[in-house]
């Protein structure tokens, strides 16, 4: 008998028995974060997998399969234009990181052999945060203009940390001697103009199928302790009585507020073109599959096919369960938006450290996000459940750029490539422009 | 005596091109070890900056993708 790995696994039954055996099962807010972590995975089951990760899965196969990373590599080479690269690696990542773990060997590679220390941290920053898949589903849970900030706002700040950073170290930068890449072939080709249309039709399909119902009435709530925040819900009013509210929001789901919460209801002007595309978004899908039947079956050869549906596949099987444990886990700890809805963490404390727009909530968010790992994708049900707790929409986007951008397990990484001095340097700047971004956005929306 | 080395950090396309890798090695039935490099600056210094790769015998063959069985076969002739 091997002792060593037996008496791990005696430790393992051990440590699970206690854990169980001290299950606070039965107490009521114990048993409420479980049915809130449940809840909140039936509704991402509802409204989100089937309308908006399908198509996107599919994008991100085709992007990692027929767009051609070695052009797009071209630009970050140790020849690379120095002023050009900067704005390639800022946007880089959406073609190159579509899943995060290739931005770390990426960033060490532009760093050592490529265009050098700037536009290799440009990379670092902004690639997590602009992956299609990211920009996709934060678009659609945390809202539109969350997702805009947070491609926008990774970009324009990774070319501010990129610059910082070559200039705090360009002595040395200018002393290292580039040595050559290997680079990948480059793919087949196809004209521009197929391959545009190929990714445009998809792109359309993601956004029709997803086109939401704009509302009648956006009703106004003071929620959450203290009446600290008001948040607004958009949808059609069912039921209104003096104990409660009933609204079914734009997404279908029915909520139910107590009447002495409510603020102020307002009638929302309805865009008769949005209405419009809302009542044929069905027929729009349709015409847009066919057209993506006919280009699929015309351009592409059958081993190319083959590859696509194989790295959809590979995307899907990789982060679905990562995000079936974040969403649980999110669930559990924070609850679902909205009051009456809590989990485990009350929603006192999360107000009181990132709820409104202070520059502590912002920083407290930043720090917070730079040392929490985040796998692919998990935070979005993170910011979802932190925001339904109260979280102002500044301290949102400061966690969102300074999370997948930065966790403790890359920080010993990106330490192993440059050096404790860079990468301290490196978090500081992530931190600080996290923290200002997330209170520019804060003031504004 | 062939050498083979995966470099990649560990995603799960790394583990694919191990597994194709040592399934072509095995149909071709040539005597070989396999290596899986895992360390960023190692796989730095192969040249590859774009995970997963295969290197035959120290030499790079095929960077930023999973090839099939069949084409590693080539690779290893």
């Amino acid at each position: 008998m091997d002792f060593k790995s037996e008496g791990k696994k005696l430790l393992l039954i051990v440590a699970a028995f206690l854990a169980f055996f001290y299950l606070p099962v039965g107490r009521p807010r114990f048993d409420s974060a479980v049915m809130e972590s449940l809840q909140l995975v039936r509704w991402y089951a509802r409204e989100h997998v089937l309308l908006c990760l399908v198509p996107a899965f599919f994008i991100a196969g085709a992007i990692s399969v027929f767009v051609s990373q070695a052009s797009v590599m071209k630009y970050l080479g140790a020849k690379a234009n120095k002023i050009l690269a900067y704005g390639v690696a800022s946007v880089a990542g959406s073609v190159l990181a579509v899943c995060s773990c290739t931005v770390l060997p990426l960033f060490a590679g532009i760093y050592k052999m490529g265009a050098g220390l700037g536009p290799a941290t440009a990379f670092l920053y902004s690639g997590p945060a602009i992956n299609v898949l990211a920009i996709i589903l934060t678009a659609r849970i945390l809202g539109v203009e969350l997702g805009i900030a947070r491609a926008v706002g990774a970009v324009v700040f990774s070319v501010i940390i990129g610059l910082l950073m070559h200039l705090i170290y360009r002595k040395e930068e200018a002393a290292k001697a580039a040595s050559q890449a290997a680079m990948p072939e480059p793919v087949a080709a196809r004209p521009l103009w197929k391959n545009g249309l190929y990714f445009a039709s998809m792109v359309g399909i993601l956004v029709f199928a997803n086109w939401a119902r704009s509302g009648d009435t956006r009703a106004l709530f003071l929620c959450c302790p203290g009446g600290l925040e008001t948040y607004a819900i958009e949808g059609r009013i069912v039921e209104r009585t003096d104990l409660s509210i009933t609204l079914v929001d734009t997404k279908g789901q029915t909520r139910t507020m107590s009447a002495p919460l409510l603020q102020g209801v307002e009638n929302l002007e309805k865009n008769s073109v949005s209405e419009l595309v809302y009542q044929f978004r069905w027929a729009l899908v349709l015409a847009l599959l066919a057209a993506f039947a006919f280009m699929v079956t015309r351009w592409f050869r059958r081993d190319e096919l083959a590859e696509w549906v194989g790295a959809t596949w590979g995307f899907a099987k990789q982060i679905l369960p990562l995000l079936l444990f974040g969403v649980l886990i999110a669930g559990f700890l924070l609850g679902r938006p909205g009051p009456d809805h809590e989990g485990i963490v009350p929603v006192t404390w999360v107000n009181r450290a990132v709820g409104g727009n202070s520059l502590r909530a912002n920083l407290l968010a930043s720090v917070a996000g730079a040392f929490m790992y985040f796998a692919t994708l998990t935070e979005v049900p993170i910011v979802q459940g932190l925001m339904g707790s109260g979280m102002g929409k500044g301290p949102a986007l400061a966690l969102l750029l300074a999370g997948p951008a930065l966790s403790l397990p890359s920080m010993l990484v990106i330490r192993s490539v440059m050096g404790t001095r860079k990468t301290l340097v490196y978090i500081v700047l992530v931190v600080v422009m996290a923290t200002i971004t997330g209170m520019i956005f804060g003031a504004l929306f | 005596m062939k050498k083979l080395q995966i470099l990649g950090t560990g995603c799960p396309k790394c583990k694919k091109l191990a597994e194709n890798a040592d399934a072509a090695a095995k149909a071709v039935g040539i005597e070989y070890t396999l290596e899986k490099v895992t360390d960023i600056n190692e796989i730095m210094k192969f040249g590859v900056m774009m995970t997963p790769a295969l290197a035959v015998d120290g030499q790079v063959k095929v960077v930023g993708k999973v090839p099939s069985p069949d084409d590693i076969k080539k690779m290893l002739a």
